[in-house]
């Protein structure tokens, strides 16, 4: 099998696994199987999937953006303020708002990799507890609650279109539009070249750094989309909304089939492993499992995901014989030299 | 062509003095020494011994992770659980208390828990190959995770009186036993990382973990014995925390690991490995611990003390960055 | 050869890096629709001038030219704009991307308004390119799955995919067998005749005469000559390339051959090697000689305990050993002076003295702790030994030369007196001087005593320095000759699977 084959195996694969999930958990509780039940199980997963795509374009670059979420409560806090104030400003314009406040929290991490070279991690890290910090600041502490924000706030995510709440639609949109990005614009292939072997990108005339940067200006302005979509949708903004999210975010990405070595990751795998964990939060309580279980299996799920996607990344041994040729079709991974990655 | 060496090479050429000026820990030093003198300006109570003393204990559980942890980082890893670490460890205490177990008993499950913590990190980063900052982001869930299954929303708070000495107690006058032990800890890492053969043998993989590798180091192992030191301290830390907070909730020390870290690279450890000390460590320790206490009596909230925090550790790191760049701009232009 | 025909000049261009003046005023002229051979040896600045030339490194001092005006590459965009493309000597293509997208990457074709990758216009044209090139590819393949040669063939595909003027091929049959070398000189042809400027680099001389009309030389970062190939013969290049190496010869020493001190059985490896036997016996030196590829640093590597899945029976001084770790090899005293001096070799932000006693700490310091006047002595005592040049033993190995880092990872391993020495292209980017200090160095450790195999690359320094040479074809030993029975076509031809053994 090649490597393609196999990586297309592996998103296959996690495809399967949820199936199986989904199924085992429909032989408890049939009633999860219903198109209602499974619609709202993408529809509660909708943010993640977002904001995993967004991480995946800074993995892909060999950085990390721990701050998405501190991103989110950010302008989420910001924009419920401008709401509860201003009730006449149009909810597009809000989300634009959102989006591009999102994409300058984002462009801040992004200088200070690019241009100052910092490593993303210390970046991301400070900025992190700076942005939620910021909210506080912002808000005194104080809470914007349903009765604050307008109606149509808090309904647009809601609103159904030919079945589907906005909430989905937006998901879908956010994807499709990264698929073809990532897939068939240059732009979009920069981020592989750049994280995929950076010495090769700069001799190809590709700035690894600013490339960098992008990634962060996009994963920000995705978690600037999501602080609107969060506080509207659960109608409350506060200093610790989405607390300890980003983690959940990586975990998407990990389980998904992206490397945290850079260079290696498909849309296609971000938004199962999304739905991975979304159904799983989702079972939870349907087969009456107490909610306390949940972090426990992401955990043990985010490392059960990266030992399997290592055991795949491996390179296999170099091939010299002339006898290991013929059999090189099908090598396979577990011949590697100890030697291979380091 | 046979050479004579007319002269021999001489073992160091920079001095003593040399080697003090140009540190990066003279540099913290200063800070902290305007920060202690901006303190002193701000309130009058700050130099009360007593004041002096709880603010020892807002930072020493934290400070006594990121000793082993400067460890870890300079040797090109990194631990993100041990916040997690502490939450299951002071659970496992809080089972042991309700079981009626004696105090060495508590004391000595919160530290296995801590090893075992370690121990689990420490073999899968090195077996599956797989970087530390993903399987640590994982296991940060899962052993928080744990402690959630066993808690639920509930409080454990039943341990035995003398307990509260671990957290609470002093050995002499203001002088906290928690404090007296991070001090002790602080030698010992700094002996252990400067002055031991596995010290050595850190920065060398942290420099270059194939180099040591061909040297005959074992490297995997090396990472091993870190990890656990790493999830010994935090089994230790979560002993004075819960013994000071007098109980167990599930989100005991949440979100300490990024502070941890925060004063790990505060303390000048590269956070790509390879460089860093333990003095700069303490430094940042008490660093950190002057700013965040000096905030506290003017009565900034807690949270406004993250905003400076992180943007303290962007600025302090940024510093070097920009420096380099100016002075490679400037030799080209030359 | 006036200035105004040359598409591409160089003038007076240095390149000064710490410790070592790479490029020392060189001039360099490429002309349309000829072959210019840059010769040099391994250190003479060849890979530094590349990448002055496509704009991945800036020079110090000095002019560069395209079509008679100045000008200046800042960025490899820049050079890629003016048509100027290289092949690199290592591989910088991506490994997770498909063959087809390695070719276009940072100069994708693109269609309509949106600028959509064309995926299958830039498939259709890999398929040209590759067809054109005769190299059986599949366009969707993922390069990790491809051979050396392959991907060289890839390397080579993506240089000619954009329109370029001027063509640097950096010692690109280094890997390469017989056919495929062939089918790499039928490609130079055919880019000669279609008016491009050519430089390429190597330094072997019959591959000099059968492709090239220019010669260049270059010999420790400086210009040392420049000519029409027809004018010019072997006996004057290699004269003006090694200069007074040729005059000296190899300092080899006849040294008294004892018992046997490691030998090989059956040694093997799924998919590197196979049916390795040897033995090298004290005050012998072994010398192991293929193309680049060949499956020598493997058997070395695995030797050394770094390849889980090689097996077979290992003997030190008659005892088999089982050596899981280097920490097992050198407690077995068998050492290994790897290929890669800068990753591998030395922990080059650290000080000498500390490089030097890495390995043996334990022994120096039994109980644990550090005593810096042991090691000091230590890095003295085999520094002064080896003729380390430094200006303390606390300086940082990578602010040495080249020559002087090499002579510390020698030490390191000299100091933990060792039985068998194994050296891994132990004269690869060195200097003359330290080449020959190396060299007479090794013929000082066996004549101590010492088994020494060194694996080599550079026909001239195995038949110079070893006492039996091993050559090795394809992960398999094709044959096995005495010092006085090695002939170069002999070496060679086996080397390159022309003779059966």
């Amino acid at each position: 099998m090649t490597i393609n084959g196999l990586l297309k195996h592996r998103e296959s694969m996690l495809a399967l696994v949820i199936v199986i999930l989904i199924g085992a958990v429909g032989v408890i509780t049939p009633d999860f199987l219903l198109a209602k039940s499974l619609l709202g199980a993408f529809n509660d997963t909708s943010m993640l999937m977002i904001l995993a795509i967004g991480q995946m374009l800074v993995i892909l670059t060999r950085c990390i953006d721990l701050s998405v979420a501190a991103n989110l409560a950010l302008t989420g806090m910001v924009v419920a303020m401008i709401n509860s104030a201003m009730p006449g400003v149009p909810i597009p314009l809000l989300i634009i708002l959102a989006m591009a406040m999102g994409a300058v929290l984002g462009a801040i991490n992004g200088f200070f990799v690019w241009k100052v070279g910092v490593p993303a991690i210390v970046v991301t890290l400070g900025t992190m507890s700076i942005y939620r910090g910021m909210v506080f600041l912002l808000s005194d502490g104080a809470w914007v609650n349903a009765h604050q924000m307008s109606a149509s706030f808090i309904d647009f995510p809601r609103n159904t279109l030919m079945g589907l709440p906005v909430m989905s639609w937006i998901a879908l949109g956010v994807v499709v539009l990264l698929f073809f990005v990532t897939r068939h614009l240059r732009f979009g292939r920069d981020f592989y070249t750049a994280g995929g072997n950076p010495t090769a990108a700069f001799y190809t005339g590709i700035n690894v750094g600013q490339v960098q940067f992008k990634a962060f200006v996009i994963s920000g302005m995705l978690a600037g989309l999501c602080g609107y979509l969060w506080v509207s949708r659960y109608a409350v903004a506060y200093v610790d909304v989405a607390s300890g999210f980003e983690l959940q975010v990586v975990a998407a990405c990990v389980i998904g089939g992206v490397s945290i070595m850079g260079g290696l990751g498909t849309i296609l795998g971000c938004v199962l492993g999304a739905l991975f964990l979304g159904v799983i939060n989702n079972a939870l309580p349907v087969i009456g499992v107490s909610p306390f279980w949940q972090m426990a299996i992401s955990g043990a799920v985010i490392i059960i995901a990266v030992i399997a996607n290592a055991k795949a990344e491996r390179a296999p041994g170099r091939i010299i014989l002339r006898r290991a040729v013929t059999g090189a079709a099908d090598v396979n991974p577990t011949t590697a030299t100890a030697v291979a990655k380091s | 062509m046979e050479q004579v060496m007319t002269r021999t090479i001489p073992n160091t050429l920079s001095t003593p003095f040399k080697r003090f000026v140009f540190r990066w820990e003279t540099f913290l030093l200063l800070v902290t020494a305007l920060v202690f003198f901006a303190n002193t300006q701000i309130s009058p109570y700050f130099l009360d011994p007593w004041s002096l003393s709880d603010m020892t204990f807002n930072f020493s559980e934290k400070a006594i992770i990121a000793l082993p942890m400067a460890m870890l980082i300079i040797c090109r890893e990194i631990d993100l659980s041990v916040a997690s670490t502490i939450a299951l460890s002071s659970v496992c205490m809080g089972l042991a208390a309700q079981a009626g177990l004696s105090i060495e008993v508590i004391c000595a499950v919160g530290i296995l828990v801590g090893i075992g913590c370690g121990l689990f990190n420490g073999f899968i980063v090195t077996w599956f190959n797989i970087p530390s900052i993903v399987v640590t982001i994982g296991t940060m869930s899962l052993f928080r995770g744990i402690t959630y299954v066993i808690l639920g929303d509930t409080v454990m708070s039943d341990y035995p009186s003398e307990f509260a000495f671990f957290g609470q107690g002093y050995i002499a006058w203001v002088i906290s036993f928690e404090f007296t032990v991070f001090l002790i800890l602080a030698l010992v890492f700094y002996v252990l990382l400067h002055h031991t053969n596995f010290g050595r043998r850190t920065y060398a993989i942290g420099n270059n973990p194939t180099g040591a590798l061909y040297s005959g180091i074992k490297v995997n192992k090396h990472k091993v014995v870190l990890f656990t030191l790493v999830g010994a301290m935090s089994g230790l830390a979560a002993i004075f925390l819960t013994s000071r907070l007098g109980s167990t909730r599930p989100g005991i020390a949440f979100a300490w690991e990024l502070q941890i870290v925060t004063m790990v690279v505060l303390g000048g450890v590269s956070i790509l490995g390879g460089s860093g000390s333990i003095l700069g460590v303490v430094i940042a320790v008490f660093l950190m611990g002057l700013v965040t206490f000096g905030l506290g009596l003017i009565n900034v909230p807690g949270i406004v003390m993250t905003v400076i925090i992180g943007a303290m550790l962007i600025t302090v790191i940024s510093i070097p960055a920009v420096l380099a760049k100016l002075r490679e701009r400037k030799g080209r232009s030359v | 050869m006036e200035q105004h025909d040359a598409v591409f000049s160089l003038r007076d261009v240095t390149k000064t890096f710490p410790g070592v003046k790479a490029l020392d005023r060189v001039k360099l002229d490429l002309y349309p629709g000829e072959v210019t051979a840059l010769i040099g040896e391994n250190g003479a600045g060849k890979s530094t001038l590349v990448k002055t030339m496509t704009g991945i490194y800036q020079p110090d001092e000095g002019s560069i030219y395209f079509q008679g005006a100045p000008i200046v590459v800042s960025n490899p965009e820049d050079a890629r704009q003016l048509g100027i493309t290289a092949i690199h000597q290592e591989t910088v293509l991506f490994d997770d991307l498909s063959v087809t997208e390695n070719i276009f990457a940072g100069n994708y074709l693109t269609k309509g308004p949106l600028k959509r990758l064309d995926w299958s216009a830039m498939q259709a044209r890999t398929r040209e390119i590759l067809l054109e090139i005769e190299a059986p590819l599949d366009p969707d393949a993922l390069l990790r799955g491809l051979s050396i040669g392959q991907k060289h063939m890839v390397a080579i595909a993506r240089a000619l995919s954009c329109d370029a003027r001027v063509v640097i091929l950096d010692e690109p049959t280094a890997a390469l067998s017989h056919h495929e070398i062939q089918e790499l000189y039928a490609i130079v042809n055919r880019l000669k005749a279609a008016g491009k400027a050519i430089m390429f680099i190597t330094h072997k001389f019959d591959e000099i005469f059968a492709i090239a009309d220019r010669y260049v030389v270059y010999r420790d970062g400086a210009f040392v000559g420049e000519g029409l190939i027809s004018g010019v013969n072997e006996e004057t290049l290699v004269e003006m390339m090694v200069a007074r190496s040729m005059t000296e010869p190899f300092p080899k020493v006849e040294a008294a051959i004892g018992e046997p001190v490691l030998s090989v059985r059956d040694f093997n490896h799924p998919t590197e090697f196979a049916d390795i036997n040897f033995t090298v016996r004290a005050g012998e030196i072994l010398g192991f000689y293929g193309l680049v590829g060949s499956g020598r640093t493997e058997i070395m590597q695995a030797l050394y305990g770094l390849s889980k899945a090689a097996s077979g029976d290992v003997q030190i001084m008659g005892q088999s050993v089982q050596i899981k770790s280097p920490a097992d090899a050198i407690a077995a005293g068998l050492v290994y002076v790897p290929e890669e001096r800068q990753q591998q070799g030395a922990i080059v932000d650290l000080p000498i003295y500390q490089n030097i006693s890495l390995p043996q700490l334990n022994k120096l310091n039994p109980l644990g702790f550090l005593r810096e006047a042991g090691e000091y002595e230590l890095a003295r005592a085999y520094g002064d030994r080896l003729q380390v040049k430094a200006s303390s033993w606390s300086q940082p190995v990578n602010n040495l030369s080249g020559g002087n880092q090499q002579k510390v990872v020698i030490g390191k391993w000299l100091a933990t007196q060792p039985k068998v020495i194994v050296m891994d292209e132990p004269t690869k980017g060195i200097d003359i001087g330290s080449k020959a200090a190396v060299h007479r160095f090794m013929s000082e450790l066996v004549q101590e005593g010492l088994a020494v195999i060194m694996v080599s690359s550079e026909l001239p320094e195995v038949m110079g320095m070893a006492d039996r040479i091993i050559v090795m074809h394809e992960g398999l030993i094709v044959g096995e000759l005495d010092r006085r029975d090695a002939s170069a076509e002999r070496i060679v031809g086996l080397a390159t699977g022309g003779i059966a053994a």
